[in-house]
């Protein structure tokens, strides 16, 4: 999903990093809220910026022949929401940007859009619609973290099909071109991913079930439930 | 532990699809992210150049593995640390419990 340096024209630059940046800027005010005032989900905060740093330094080979990395936003999303995670990614993206040449900071504010916003906005919208369902929350977990993964791929492959737009056929046939890179490739790893985000949301809800209640993540009875099922 | 099986199945999975399709044919491996530049040449007929140049490349492919890895390392070591805490945490809570539980046991027994 990385939209390499220089790699979007300078006005489809400006037009993304106007439109991230105020989510950005919002999810700020909203951290140094919870810094101020609840300094004890904190350790969880970390743990959700820790999973994307890990995920996302992951290349892993998919079905289709080339490699990718998943983006592990899932897990603050459905934490700490997704204005909060726009913040956590940006600081992953600017890290790759500078030390690794991967993404670049002409097209961080693309990057961001596609990882750091729709992502988890989407897995964000899904974990809630799952749990309002009364779904397994396991299941939804996975459901919401394999989207965010997903989705953050069509986002930029609109992204660059809009910045180049076919000579016959306009955006939507290199929306497709760009697709055939990007979709299939990230299936098996949206699924990896699901997974383990929802096998790291088993392990916090054994151990920090007062802090899901806390966020307003899961309501008592559903949390007792899944506490007797693993007892 | 039924998740932890389904984890595992998965990647097993994951690993078994790798192993059929690099077995299958002649495949790069290459990052998906890089891909779009050709597709770029494709579409523009070539006349697209990039404009903008990162700030720095790693040298070698090593110190990008090295960065990449640092990364992962990084990540990982927050995420064990926190929930190996809460473990513990939640260990010596239960057997505070329970020793409240048998000092209050003796102390009726005593009586």
């Amino acid at each position: 999903m990385h939209i390499m340096e220089g790699f979007l024209p300078l006005n489809w630059c400006v037009f993304w990093y106007a439109l991230s940046l105020p989510v950005v800027v919002y999810g700020a005010c909203k951290m140094s809220g919870l810094m101020k005032n609840s300094r004890d989900v904190l350790p969880l905060l970390a743990v959700s910026g820790a999973f994307i740093f890990v995920l996302s330094s992951l290349k892993m080979p998919s079905v289709t022949g080339s490699c990718s990395h998943p983006t592990g936003t899932g897990i603050g999303a459905i934490l700490f929401g997704p204005w909060i995670t726009s913040l956590l990614s940006v600081i992953v993206l600017i890290y790759q940007a500078i030390f690794l040449a991967h993404g670049g900071l002409t097209t961080l504010g693309a990057n961001t859009f596609s990882m750091g916003i729709v992502g988890p906005l989407a897995g964000f919208l899904v974990y809630k619609a799952c749990m309002k369902r009364d779904v397994n929350m396991y299941v939804a977990v996975f459901l919401a973290a394999t989207l965010a993964d997903w989705l953050t791929y069509i986002v930029t492959s609109i992204q660059l099909a809009l910045a180049f737009p076919a000579a016959v056929g306009g955006a939507l046939a290199s929306f497709e071109a760009f697709l055939a890179v990007f979709a299939i490739t990230q299936v098996p790893l949206a699924i990896v991913e699901g997974v383990v985000s929802a096998l790291l949301f088993k392990y916090i809800v054994q151990l920090r079930s007062d802090v899901l209640l806390k966020l307003n993540v899961a309501s008592p009875s559903v949390l007792k439930k899944l506490k007797e099922a693993c007892a | 532990m039924k998740l932890e099986y389904i984890t595992i199945l998965v990647l097993a999975l994951f690993i078994a699809a790798f192993a059929y399709v690099s077995s299958t044919g002649n495949h790069e491996w290459s990052g998906a992210d890089d891909k779009p530049e050709a597709v770029i040449d494709v579409l523009t007929g070539g006349s697209y150049h990039p404009w903008a140049e990162s700030i720095w490349t790693p040298p070698s492919g090593e110190i990008e593995s090295l960065l990449f890895a640092l990364q992962a390392a990084f990540g990982s070591i927050i995420i064990g640390y926190f929930l190996g805490y809460y473990r513990g945490l939640a260990k010596a809570r239960g057997s505070l419990q329970a020793e409240e539980r048998e000092g209050n046991l003796n102390a009726r027994s005593a009586r």
